[in-house]
């Protein structure tokens, strides 16, 4: 399957753009998630016009698996404003897959204050949803089989692909 | 890595990952809610068998700010005053269930000691065996020297004062090697020096004038009080006289010297207030970053 990054990209801005009308949301936050979701981010933060900072969030000390698989020894750190209480926040994300992701991103998000709200942009909502989150925005929405995998590269050129694997 | 007793046992990429990951722990700190939930339901036990403010509570501050359950036992007014031993103490609490130790000993040994016969799956973090070694402190160290200086490779660096009895010193000369610095110095009195430390790949000096001439990295070492009834020493006058870090001094290191300290101080005895409280000294920051080094050691061994 091909994917065309820019044609997600403009689709993305051009829903985030109409969502935040309607709430009537000027400047959001913008924050992205490591990896992907930055780069994505980093897109959508400039062609909405944010004067705001973007915020960075790494979930690693959030994520559910943790007791499996250890710590992630990529871990960077998160860089948000000290304080997003009554903030408006757009949490951005290459990929949309099971949610887990996203739960640990909102988990700390509550640890830097209480945001006015969070809306949930991604590039790819793949599907295969194993909790109760979905995107408001999405550059694309497919169902893939579990076998399958979107892949972006980056930051430059940005690059999407779904690649499957095969289970040997 | 299961157990956290010496900086010697480590590689470099070890030591790396463990800067790397204590710099994400830093960001932890200046939030509204300074805590994450990695060892939540985790019990982790602080066995201190010998003094300790600055090392026991930055312990347990770190554990609570990686949300486990934080027991405090002080042998000062435990059950081995009654006559218990190290090993009954370890099995009393492994009832109790611990996911991990930090133990602080004076026997050079009793961390390694503990993970010989602790039950599988239970991590060992020493906090300052003996002698032997205090690992996470020159963690702490190797993480303000990077933060303030960046790269380890252009480094000269000076150990000053009681070598002959200090772990921290031997942590922190593995350390410093293993990261590749380029001088390493340990300025004391014979007395004070332990035989064939130059095997440790470090250059000793018995004048503090000569051996802190262009150095980048001042680290003083605590003199120990009691260590003057040894006669190992004549007096503290004449030590501070000889071997303090004064202004003075301080001004034939590199002109962007910074001075370190793992404290507790004493003023007047091996550096002076005007050093301590001046503007290359680190040694309140090193504090401060011994939260996150702790945080990240620990874990590293709980997700292991």
């Amino acid at each position: 399957m091909n994917l065309n990054v820019d044609q997600l990209l403009d689709n993305l801005q051009s829903e985030t753009r109409q969502l935040l009308n309607k709430l009537e949301i000027e400047q959001p936050l913008i924050i992205g998630i490591h990896t992907g979701g930055i780069w994505v981010a980093e897109r959508l933060h400039a062609a909405l016009g944010i004067t705001s900072k973007m915020g960075i969030l790494d979930i690693s000390f959030y994520r559910d698996d943790f007791s499996r698989l250890g710590l992630n020894p990529q871990v960077k750190p998160s860089q948000l404003p000290l304080d997003i209480t009554d903030q408006h926040i757009v949490l951005v994300d290459d990929v949309l897959y099971t949610g887990r992701t996203v739960r640990a991103a909102m988990n700390e998000l509550f640890d830097y204050g209480r945001p006015a709200s969070v809306q949930l942009a991604v590039l790819v909502d793949r599907g295969g949803r194993e909790l109760p989150i979905c995107a408001a925005v999405a550059g694309k929405r497919i169902d893939l089989l579990s076998n399958q995998q979107v892949k972006l590269t980056g930051p430059e050129p940005l690059q999407i692909e779904v690649v499957t694997i095969d289970s040997a | 890595m299961q157990h956290f007793l010496t900086t010697e046992s480590l590689d470099r990429d070890q030591l790396i990952a463990i800067l790397d990951t204590a710099e994400s722990f830093t960001s932890v700190d200046g939030r509204n809610i300074k805590k994450v939930p990695l060892l939540r339901g985790k019990t982790i036990v602080n066995l201190f068998f010998e003094a300790s403010t600055r090392t026991r509570t930055t312990f347990e501050l770190a554990a609570k700010r990686l949300s486990a359950d934080v027991l405090n036992i002080n042998v000062n007014s435990s059950a081995t005053v009654k006559g218990e031993s190290l090993l009954d103490t370890l099995r009393n609490l492994e009832a109790m269930h611990i996911d991990m130790f930090i133990i602080r000993h004076h026997n050079s040994g009793a961390a390694e000691f503990l993970t010989q016969h602790i039950s599988p799956g239970i991590s060992v973090i020493n906090a300052g065996d003996g002698r032997h070694a205090h690992p996470t402190q020159a963690m702490l160290d190797m993480f303000t020297i990077r933060r303030v200086k960046g790269e380890f490779a252009n480094l000269r660096v000076a150990i000053v004062g009681d070598l002959l009895h200090s772990r921290v010193a031997r942590s922190q000369i593995h350390a410093l090697r293993t990261l590749g610095a380029k001088e390493i110095r340990v300025i004391a009195p014979r007395t004070l020096l332990p035989s064939h430390i130059e095997d440790l790949g470090v250059v000793a000096y018995q004048n503090i004038e000569r051996g802190i001439k262009n150095v980048d990295v001042i680290i003083m070492l605590r003199l120990q009080k009691e260590r003057m009834q040894g006669a190992l020493l004549p007096s503290q006058h004449e030590y501070y006289h000889l071997f303090g870090l004064t202004r003075d001094r301080l001004a034939m290191a590199a002109a962007d010297a910074m001075v370190m300290h793992p404290g507790p101080i004493n003023r007047g005895v091996e550096i002076s207030s005007a050093v301590a409280d001046g503007e290359q000294s680190v040694i309140l920051q090193q504090v401060s970053y011994g939260i996150a080094v702790r945080m990240a050691i620990m874990s590293m061994l709980a997700g292991n």
